[in-house]
């Protein structure tokens, strides 16, 4: 900022007055010393990144990379490993392991239906029992509920997603197990008998059981993320439908859920996803018996249950191939799930949605 | 037609604070009256307590008379779920129905109704979208395009066409063209001009220009109370309460 | 032209449609009733079944041979300790690392990618983690192991800690990032120093819900831990684990061991209960710090 006169040296226009003891300094005084203070900063800041610095930034960066890389390493060993070792029974059977319905590894048949249908079957049933229920507690928790048990109820259902499978299985033998045979099955084929799925001996484990401990399971999956998509219906939809004259149930049908809807499938998914891969509480209860049959009386057994019961038992290694074959195939049915899934998940709360798996 | 509205002794609550305090105001039948007042005054408060839309809020209640035609509103037999199906409602943002189609966005209130007749439903939605000046937009389009892919000043119109579907008495407006731009505000203005014949119609804005060109009757409304309630006309040329003059020349709000 | 107002039996719409909205109350109402009723029940018969059988013999005791009444679960309580450890080890840093990367590094293609696939992770049936450990680890050690067990364990606690800490990093906001860079601190120190200790609560939040998670799983170790009815504290051989003695013991056909299994049961869900337990305290404290 060049000036006619230097503030510094003022000639004439101070002229006679005394100079202040501390002169007021000028504009282009006070733009000089800012420069001259912003350099400094400047220095300071050049001066504590020196080229020494950024060899730490440069470690910390590769280690954190490391650390991200590790969850790719992870998943492609994984699936490596469960290729590798399956690769025996591959080749020895093709694409009919998934057909035969024999397993008899002492006789070296190896057919894998009995899993598949045992696991799609109980899948199912749980699927059916947990849906109408979740949507139920989460409706029930974001549109009717008193504000003050919102955040109890909510925690209690987060409860049941803590306890562990082996405990559901316990339980499942010795409380559900006989309350079935005892009660529930008796009534079942008294009443719906005729439908060919309520018939046979009534052991109490099998594939109803497996079916109901499945469900109390997987509620607590669909009934957060139904929550989480339903909260996130802006209010002025809820509102919107309200205003037409509404009553609370066709407002929540109408505002809520139909907005929701496409989360809500993601959640059920999700949900299915859980069921598919859960293990310990099934093989506990639904009497791993590799059969295929109608009523749901009559045991079963799913893919994770005849892995979890055999494989530490497996001679030979073809066995032991066949088994991790109906681990490969487990796994890459879960990942298809869970993928879709969390896509349409996501597309409804953007990518922010904390899943609780 | 439209019928009038009898406010006498209305107060509102959130919670522990009150909102209104001892509303009195009767409201002509097929006219548009207009509710002014700087934020927070409770004018939105007010006009949702005369559909029921208040005590939606939890530890919101209201209390006093509100009579529309011969409808009591507050009265012990009265179901909101029928008063506000005879009192419509269009809020500030438009809020058409995403997952909805034009047609199903207007049809949305007959189907709660329990409608079923497909020609009447057709003939009703057809009525709707003309009473709101948005039939020739979307005559073509109607189960093809969401309602959410229209512009702003059309989702309000469509908005306006689903409160009229189910035949209300009268139509509450909460801002209804604050949220838009100056030609679809002016486009919605024309529209509330034209609505009077056959509804009355209470209309909440901030915009005192807007309520000068709209409204025939203008309420004031400052701190909860309704302080002056009179012709537009007088309200904004000789307004008989200080309070009032000193919003309408912009001393304060 | 069709008048509403005028519809001729509005009464009986309105029935209809009332019976309906109390319908769908109560099967809500019920539906949460329903749901809740398990969760009693399991812990109700948790303390019922087991509180007995929890005894000083119990907790300090190794199993006794089949058939034989009395000893205890010492070692398997022991063996969950010596395997949660290994798995924290491997789990939490893996964990935070990654969390790390998604929040300061990976706000990218490739961080989506990195986040998509630990989702992947996360939904991987446990059995089949249970699968690639054995296959890693105890195929060319030959022989089971706690090491292994904690191998598998800890690659599933990986999600859920980057998740929480990525979560918890993007809370901290910009300007105390660049506070700290405008003072001349690296980026690694930065990092660590302040955006990590600011999210510390949430991370360690995110760390225990992973350490409950795991403590509770069975069907990973049944090939890896495999289990042991003696007592061990080396990391390369089979260990006893709460978990897996909790199902040996309920599938088997004693009755004292059927009491046993509830017993560890109940200590297993007490351990995992304090930790979401202490979750939610930390957290409630945590906001009040962070805020």
């Amino acid at each position: 900022m060049s000036d006619s006169v230097d503030p510094m040296n003022p000639t004439e226009p101070l002229g006679k007055l005394q100079k202040p003891a501390t002169a007021i300094p000028s504009m282009a005084q006070v733009s000089k010393e800012r420069r001259t203070a912003a350099s400094t900063v400047l220095q300071k800041i050049r001066t504590s990144h020196p080229r020494a610095s950024r060899i730490p930034d440069t470690v910390f960066a590769v280690i954190i990379l490391l650390s991200a890389i590790s969850v790719f390493a992870i998943v492609v060993l994984v699936a490596w490993q469960l290729i590798d070792k399956s690769r025996l029974s591959l080749h020895q059977f093709g694409i009919g392991f998934f057909y035969g319905h024999d397993w008899d590894p002492v006789a070296g048949s190896f057919g894998a239906m009995p899993f598949i249908y045992g696991t799609l079957v109980s899948s199912f049933l749980a699927l059916l029992m947990a849906v109408p229920l979740s949507i139920g507690v989460a409706v029930y928790v974001t549109e009717m509920c008193p504000q003050r048990l919102r955040a109890i109820i909510s925690f209690l259902v987060e409860l049941l997603a803590a306890i562990p499978s082996v405990i559901y299985g316990l339980w499942g033998i010795f409380v559900l197990a006989p309350l079935l045979r005892e009660y529930v099955e008796p009534f079942l084929a008294r009443t719906l008998g005729w439908t060919g799925l309520f018939t046979g001996p009534m052991y109490g484990l099998g594939m109803l059981a497996a079916g109901i401990i499945m469900a109390i399971m997987v509620v607590p999956v669909i009934a957060s993320i139904t929550r989480e998509v339903m909260t996130a219906v802006p209010q002025n939809q809820r509102e919107a439908v309200l205003a037409l004259g509404a009553t609370r149930w066709e407002m929540i049908r109408m505002g809520v859920l139909r907005n929701a809807r496409i989360g809500i499938v993601g959640g059920v998914i999700l949900g299915l996803g859980r069921a598919l891969g859960e293990t310990m509480a099934v093989t506990m209860v639904i009497g791993n018996r590799p059969e295929i049959a109608k009523s749901l009386f009559a045991p079963g057994y799913t893919m994770a249950s005849v892995i979890a019961n055999e494989f530490t038992e497996a001679t030979g290694d073809l066995y032991l191939s066949a088994l991790v074959e109906i681990g490969l195939a487990l796994f890459i049915v879960t990942l298809i799930v869970n993928a879709l899934a969390r896509l349409l998940v996501w597309s409804i709360t953007g990518g922010t949605a904390r899943v609780r798996a | 037609m439209g019928v009038g509205i009898e406010v006498r002794g209305l107060n509102a609550w959130y919670g522990k604070n009150q909102s209104l305090h001892s509303i009195d105001m009767t409201v002509a039948a097929n006219h548009v009256t207009a509710v002014i007042g700087p934020s927070g005054c409770g004018k939105s408060t007010y006009v949702r307590c005369l559909n029921r839309m208040h005590e939606t809020i939890p530890e919101a209640r209201a209390e006093g008379s509100v009579k529309v035609g011969e409808m009591d509103v507050y009265g012990s037999g009265s179901d909101p779920v029928e008063v506000r199906r005879r009192i419509g409602m269009v809020f500030q943002k438009p809020n058409p129905f995403p997952t909805m189609s034009i047609y199903d966005n207007v049809a949305a209130g007959l189907k709660l109704n329990g409608f079923r007749n497909r020609k009447q439903m057709n003939e009703l939605v057809e009525r709707s979208l003309k009473l709101a000046a948005l039939w020739e937009e979307v005559k073509d389009s109607l189960h093809k395009k969401s309602g959410a892919s229209l512009s702003g000043g059309q989702q309000q119109r469509l908005c306006i066409a689903r409160a009229l579907a189910v035949e209300p008495e009268v139509l509450l407006m909460d801002e209804p063209a604050s949220a838009l731009d100056p030609i679809s505000t002016s486009k919605i203005e024309e529209l509330i001009f034209q609505l009077k014949q056959h509804y009355t119609v209470v209309i909440v804005t901030h915009n005192m220009q807007q309520a000068a060109r709209v409204a025939e009757f203008t309420g004031f409304f400052l701190m909860g109370s309704l302080i002056e309630y009179d012709k537009t006309e007088k309200i904004f040329t000789t307004p008989a309460d200080k309070r009032t003059e000193d919003y309408i020349t912009g001393r304060f709000g | 032209m069709p008048n509403l107002s005028a519809q001729s039996a509005p009464q009986q719409v309105g029935l209809v449609r009332r019976l309906t909205n109390a319908g769908a109350t109560t099967f809500a109402v019920a539906a949460a009733i329903l749901v809740l009723v398990p969760l009693l029940a399991i812990f109700a018969y948790l303390v019922i079944k087991g509180i007995g059988s929890v005894n000083w013999a119990f907790l300090t005791q190794t199993p006794k041979p089949p058939g034989e009444v009395g000893g205890g679960m010492a070692n398997a309580i022991v063996g969950t300790g010596i395997i949660l450890a290994v798995a924290s080890v491997i789990g939490v840093p893996l964990g935070i690392g990654s969390g790390i990367y998604l929040a300061e590094y990976g706000r990218n293609r490739f961080g989506d990618l990195v986040r998509f696939t630990a989702d992947v992770l996360n939904g991987v049936p446990s059995i089949v983690i249970g699968i690639a450990a054995y296959s890693l680890v105890v195929v060319p050690q030959k022989h089971f192991s706690a090491f292994s067990g904690g191998v598998a364990l800890g690659i599933m606690m990986i999600p859920t800690v980057a998740r929480a800490t990525e979560e918890m990093l993007l809370m901290v906001p910009n300007v105390v990032r660049e506070a700290a860079y405008g003072l001349g601190i690296p980026k690694w120190r930065t990092t660590l120093s302040i955006s990590l200790r600011t999210a510390s609560a949430g991370v360690i939040t995110g760390c225990m819900l992973a350490f409950a998670r795991v403590a509770g799983e069975t069907a990973p170790l049944l090939f890896t831990a495999f289990g042991n009815q003696f007592w061990n504290l080396k990391l390369n051989q089979p260990t006893a684990a709460l978990s897996l003695q909790v199902f040996t013991y309920a599938i088997s056909p004693y009755d004292d061991w059927h009491k046993q299994a509830w017993a560890g049961a109940l200590i297993l869900i007490v351990l995992i209960v304090g930790a979401v337990a202490a979750v939610r305290i930390t957290t409630s404290r945590g906001m009040m710090k962070g805020a």
